[in-house]
C-alpha cells in the first residue's frame, strides 16, 4: 500500500509538478524523460477521448422542462496498470491532469486524488504568487502534500 | 472577518447608500427587483441588494452570525496582494501598500469594537498595555475568531520599548507561499496595517511591521509563525512614563 509519485500536467500538456514520495517502487527518470512522459500522456489522453466521443445520454427527461441537458463529457484514459504500479489519471474541468502512481493493491485512490485536488485548489490556486500554467513552486503545497501522503503510506 | 470586508469596500458603499437614501429612494423600494437592477446597472459604482438594505442598514451590534467564508476571503486577499504588487519597486514598497490597505480598517474597527463592548467599559484603552490587550483579545477575536497567541515586550536593551504580538498561523497567510526570491515578504503586513490603524485611532501613533519567525525545516510546528513588531512614537512613550509616575 504505497503512493509512489504525483505528476501534474497543465492544459497544454506541460509538466508543472513532479514529486515522488517513496524511494522504492519506481525508477528515477531524468527530468527530460518526465517532460516527455507528461507530453506523451497528454497526447494519448486526447486521442482516447476521441475514441468514445460522447457517453450515451441518460434516457430520463430533463428535470425541468426546457432546461438543456448536456451529455457527460468523454473521459478518456483513466487508469493504466502494469505489473508493478497503477497509474490513475484525474482530469479537472479546466483540463489540468493529476497522475497518481500507486501500488497495484492501493485502495481508495479516488479519495486520495480528491484530497490532492483539494490541496491544489487551496495552496496553489489561492496563492497570489502562483502564475497559471507555470511550474508549481509552493512550499505550503509541498508541505501539506508530503504530510498527507506520508500518513497514507504509513497506514 | 465580517468587518474586514465591510470596511474594505466602505468608501464606495457609503456613497451608494447616500445616493439611494436621498430623493427617490422610497419610490425605488416599491418597484420590483428587476427595475432596480436596471437602474443600478446604468450607474457607476457598487451594486446593492434588491431590497435596498446595504450593510449600513444592519445594527452595529449584530456580531454573532457575521462569519464569512474563508475561501472567498482567500481569493479576495490573493487579488489584493496581486493588485498591490503592480508597479512596486521592492518588497518594502509592497509591504507598505498592504499596510496602507489595512490602516483604514483598523481606524474603523476601534470604534466598532468599542461600541459593541458593554456600556460600562466603552472607553478606549488609555495605556499601552491595555491597548495591546485590546488588540490581542478583542481585535483578533473579531477578525480571526481567536485570540493572538502571545504578547511580549522587547528584551533587547537597545529597543526596550518595542512590543511584539505573536500569531502562530496568521489567517491571511493560510494559503500563501512566498517565493524564495521574496523570502523577506510577509503578507500579514496587511494585518500590521490594521493594528497600526487601531493604535493611531486610539491616540497611540505607532509603526507596525510583520516578520516571519517560523523555521523553514521539515517538521516545524509553526512554519508561518509571524511577529507583529509595534514601535510606538517617542511622544507616546514619554506620556506613558508621565502617567506611570502620577
Amino acid at each position: 500500500m504505497t503512493v509512489f509519485a504525483l505528476i501534474i500536467i497543465n492544459k497544454a500538456g506541460g509538466l508543472v509538478y513532479n514529486r515522488s514520495f517513496s524511494d522504492g517502487g519506481l525508477n528515477k527518470l531524468s527530468t527530460n524523460d518526465y517532460l516527455v512522459l507528461a507530453g506523451t500522456f497528454h497526447g494519448v489522453h486526447a486521442i482516447t477521448t476521441r475514441l468514445n466521443p460522447v457517453k450515451t445520454p441518460p434516457t430520463a427527461p430533463a428535470p425541468v422542462p426546457g432546461m438543456l441537458t448536456r451529455p457527460e463529457p468523454p473521459s478518456g484514459l483513466e487508469v493504466l496498470e502494469s505489473e508493478n504500479f497503477r497509474l490513475q489519471c484525474f482530469n479537472t474541468m479546466t483540463g489540468t491532469k493529476f497522475l497518481l502512481f500507486t501500488d497495484t493493491t492501493q485502495a481508495n485512490v479516488d479519495v486520495t486524488m480528491r484530497r490532492v485536488y483539494e490541496m491544489y485548489s487551496d495552496y496553489v490556486m489561492k496563492n497570489p504568487f502562483y502564475q497559471l500554467e507555470m511550474p508549481i513552486r509552493c512550499d505550503m503545497f509541498d508541505r501539506k502534500l508530503s504530510s498527507y501522503i506520508r500518513e497514507i503510506n504509513n497506514r | 472577518m465580517a468587518h474586514l470586508l465591510a470596511g474594505g469596500g466602505g468608501g464606495r458603499g457609503k456613497q451608494q447608500a447616500t445616493t439611494t437614501g436621498g430623493g427617490s429612494s422610497g419610490a425605488k423600494g416599491d418597484h420590483g427587483g428587476h427595475q432596480i437592477g436596471v437602474s443600478s446597472a446604468s450607474r457607476e459604482g457598487l451594486r446593492y441588494p434588491s431590497n435596498g438594505k446595504t450593510i449600513y442598514h444592519r445594527p452595529l451590534n449584530r456580531s454573532k452570525t457575521a462569519e464569512l467564508s474563508q475561501a472567498s476571503f482567500a481569493y479576495l486577499f490573493s487579488e489584493m496582494v496581486s493588485y498591490a504588487q503592480r508597479r512596486v519597486t521592492g518588497i518594502q514598497d509592497l509591504e507598505k501598500r498592504l499596510n496602507l490597505q489595512g490602516h483604514p480598517i483598523g481606524l474603523k474597527l476601534l470604534d466598532l469594537l468599542l461600541i459593541r463592548e458593554p456600556a460600562r467599559n466603552q472607553t478606549r484603552p488609555l495605556n499601552i498595555i491595555s491597548l495591546l490587550h485590546f488588540i490581542k483579545i478583542n481585535v483578533w477575536q473579531h477578525l480571526f475568531g481567536r485570540q493572538a497567541d502571545r504578547l511580549e515586550k522587547s528584551l533587547n536593551l537597545e529597543t526596550p520599548d518595542d512590543y511584539m504580538i505573536y500569531d502562530n498561523e496568521p489567517l491571511v497567510n493560510a494559503y500563501i507561499s512566498v517565493p524564495r526570491e521574496m523570502s523577506h515578504l510577509n503578507c500579514a503586513a496587511y494585518v500590521a496595517g490594521i493594528i497600526e490603524g487601531v493604535c493611531d485611532g486610539g491616540g497611540f501613533p505607532a509603526r507596525v511591521t510583520a516578520h516571519t519567525v517560523g523555521g523553514k525545516e521539515e517538521g516545524e510546528m509553526w512554519p508561518g509563525k509571524t511577529v507583529f513588531l509595534v514601535k510606538f512614537q517617542a511622544e507616546v512613550l514619554e506620556r506613558e512614563a508621565l502617567i506611570g509616575k502620577g
